[in-house]
């Protein structure tokens, strides 16, 4: 096992991502610790999924410097990648129907060599963290839509484990991880991933749509805007009123919570 | 709570229990009756408990016969198993890439231009219908996509067959009843020559793609998850298609035009005991091997002492029962 801390930052620079001719991301630059939860905000088409699949490796028609460490992320093989990240994508069915941990497992695929006893140990403590335990037995298929984004989230902690058991430590990039869960689970989901980045192993790039989620949750917020990034900061000072305005086109009042003094409230302004 | 009825070791053993009896039964029963109990005599203790005819029969036409159904009805369960999860498509087979329609032209050109054997009718199949898979494959690689591939299958398919069409033309009497045969397909063509021409490739093959179910099961996923899972996917399904190619040809190009045993055994497989294809695989190989050699003993039996092409007989009764498959689970 190496630990690797020093070199496990994300870093960007001048980083543009281009769908069919045009771009839409465009020359952003950033650097991304380990032990921090990372949110990512911006209105529809905003550049906020295109930035994931760049930082996932997904998509190749990208310009600018990605660095994972001191690897050209771009350079690095498929398999090189999933043995250094986990991705949840926004939507996932599966062709044919298979039991949830059968799904689960196949986090542990990037690592054939870790022991059955140890993946087995990942995929309980993944169904306790999604609170899936009591439909291990179940088929995806018969899942309702929030159960199968837990599903897919357990999936993505098994592999995120591994990944951090060989390796030292491991990014986890979760595209819209809470759109279909209910309150409780989405602020379960955030809770794990922040637990999880307080250790010090996991760093985690989350593109939310709900500003009080990433208020409470996020360590440090992305902001975007038409392919730009217009703020990247704690979130005290990047959800400003200007820079939400600019960002989503709607006024609104951040304020302390008024039972917790720590955490902001976002409010919609709309008159 | 969906449990499978079974557990996967289980099916495994009913289905390999269930091959063994049917292949005693295709081994011993047919136009020339061999006794069993001899038989087990034979094998364990006396060697003379058969008398001469029993013995060539059995070693000179029954087993090579099955052993070759066998080993196509794997090779086809698995690779129909492989195909429906690389597509991401339940009724995705090995023909679908080109491979069975490449096989049919070799055999019309071997047959109609050259009017030779059962031998050169082979090679050409063979040569044809990894050629057209390739054509398949590289029209697909324009895309990053299955869909692509897909798309180039039914177009290379249709090309295909209108050639086919139009060196059928040209066929004499003799040439179009040679040509019909091959098509309805056939395990007479068994003999331990072609056995041991044909078992290293097709093992190889079939060995290769049973270890590959990680790879299949991320499929299911979707492609971009897969890749996320650390596999790269233009090299794999390369790889994917060449092994089922190398699996399927050689035995299509030998026996002609099997239906339906690809498409509906990965299905009942699934239906029984789940998708998993850590089990799906060798389970759809024993189904597949299974419904083969049931098949070619019926063909060999029902109009003893005549012989009906095994072909008709697995599309006749897989045809109808992949639409009960269809509506039921429409139904449900």
């Amino acid at each position: 096992m190496s630990h690797d801390f020093v070199r496990s930052e994300i870093t960007a620079q001048g980083l543009s991502v281009f769908h069919s001719e045009s771009r839409v991301v465009n020359e952003v630059s950033f650097d991304l610790e380990i032990g921090q939860v990372h949110g990512v905000l911006g209105a529809n088409a905003a550049g906020k999924t295109s930035l994931l699949n760049a930082l996932s490796g997904d998509c190749t028609n990208v310009m600018g410097s990605l660095f994972l460490g001191t690897q050209c992320l771009r350079a690095m093989s498929v398999l090189d990648l999933a043995r250094c990240r986990a991705v949840l994508p926004q939507h996932a069915g599966l062709t044919f129907d298979l039991g949830v941990k059968e799904v689960i497992q196949m986090g542990a695929y990037p690592f054939p060599e870790a022991s059955p006893a140890q993946v087995e140990y990942w995929v309980s403590e993944a169904l306790a963290d999604a609170d899936l335990s009591h439909l291990q037995h179940s088929g995806y298929a018969e899942l309702s839509g929030g159960e199968q984004q837990r599903v897919q989230f357990a999936r993505v902690l098994v592999q995120a484990r591994a990944i951090a058991h060989f390796k030292g430590y491991a990014w986890i990039l979760l595209d819209e991880p809470t759109s279909s869960l209910d309150p409780r689970h989405q602020h379960m989901l955030m809770k794990k991933i922040k637990s999880m980045t307080k250790s010090g192993s996991y760093g985690v790039i989350v593109v939310l749509h709900d500003l009080n989620l990433a208020a409470r949750w996020c360590d440090r917020l992305l902001l975007m805007k038409s392919g730009q990034l217009i703020a990247n900061n704690i979130p005290v000072l990047a959800l400003s009123a200007s820079n939400l305005f600019s960002c989503f086109e709607i006024h609104m009042h951040v304020i302390p919570h008024p039972l917790c003094s720590q955490q902001l409230l976002v409010l919609v302004n709309d008159e | 709570m969906r449990k499978p009825p079974l557990s996967y070791p289980l099916g495994l053993t009913i289905l390999s229990m269930l091959l063994l009896f049917l292949m005693t039964g295709s081994i011993i029963n047919g136009a020339y009756h061999i006794d069993f109990f001899r038989t087990i005599n034979f094998i364990s203790i006396q060697p003379d408990a058969l008398d001469e005819i029993s013995r060539n029969v059995l070693f000179n036409i029954r087993l090579p016969r099955v052993l070759l159904g066998i080993l196509t009805g794997s090779a086809l369960g698995v690779s129909g198993a492989v195909m429906q999860a690389l597509f991401r498509n339940p009724l995705a087979e090995p023909g679908l890439v080109g491979l069975s329609a490449g096989a049919s032209l070799g055999a019309v050109l071997a047959i109609v231009m050259t009017s030779s054997g059962l031998l050169m009718i082979s090679i050409s199949a063979f040569i044809c219908s990894i050629a057209t898979t390739y054509t398949c494959y590289l029209l697909g690689r324009f895309s990053n996509s299955n869909s692509s591939m897909v798309l180039a299958g039914i177009a290379i398919n249709a090309i295909v067959f209108s050639i086919v069409g139009l060196i059928t033309l040209n066929a004499n009497d003799a040439q179009l009843r040679d040509l019909t045969f091959w098509n309805m397909g056939s395990l007479s063509a068994a003999n331990w020559q072609i056995l041991s021409l044909l078992f290293p490739v097709v093992m190889l093959g079939i060995i290769f793609l049973l270890t590959r179910w990680r790879l299949l099961n991320a499929m299911l996923l979707g492609e971009r998850e897969a890749q996320h899972l650390g596999f790269a996917l233009k090299s794999l399904r390369r790889q994917l298609i060449l092994f089922v190619a190398l699996a399927v040809a050689p035995l299509v190009a030998v026996t002609g035009g099997i239906g339906f045993v690809g498409l509906v055994m990965p299905h009942l497989i699934r239906m029984w005991l789940g998708a998993d294809h850590r089990w799906v695989l060798p389970a759809s190989a024993l189904a597949g091997a299974s419904a083969i050699t049931l098949a070619d003993w019926l063909a060999r039996v029902l109009i003893a002492p005549a012989e009906l092409p095994i072909g008709i007989l697995t599309s006749l009764v897989g045809g109808p029962f992949f639409i009960w498959l269809l509506i039921r689970g429409h139904t449900r």
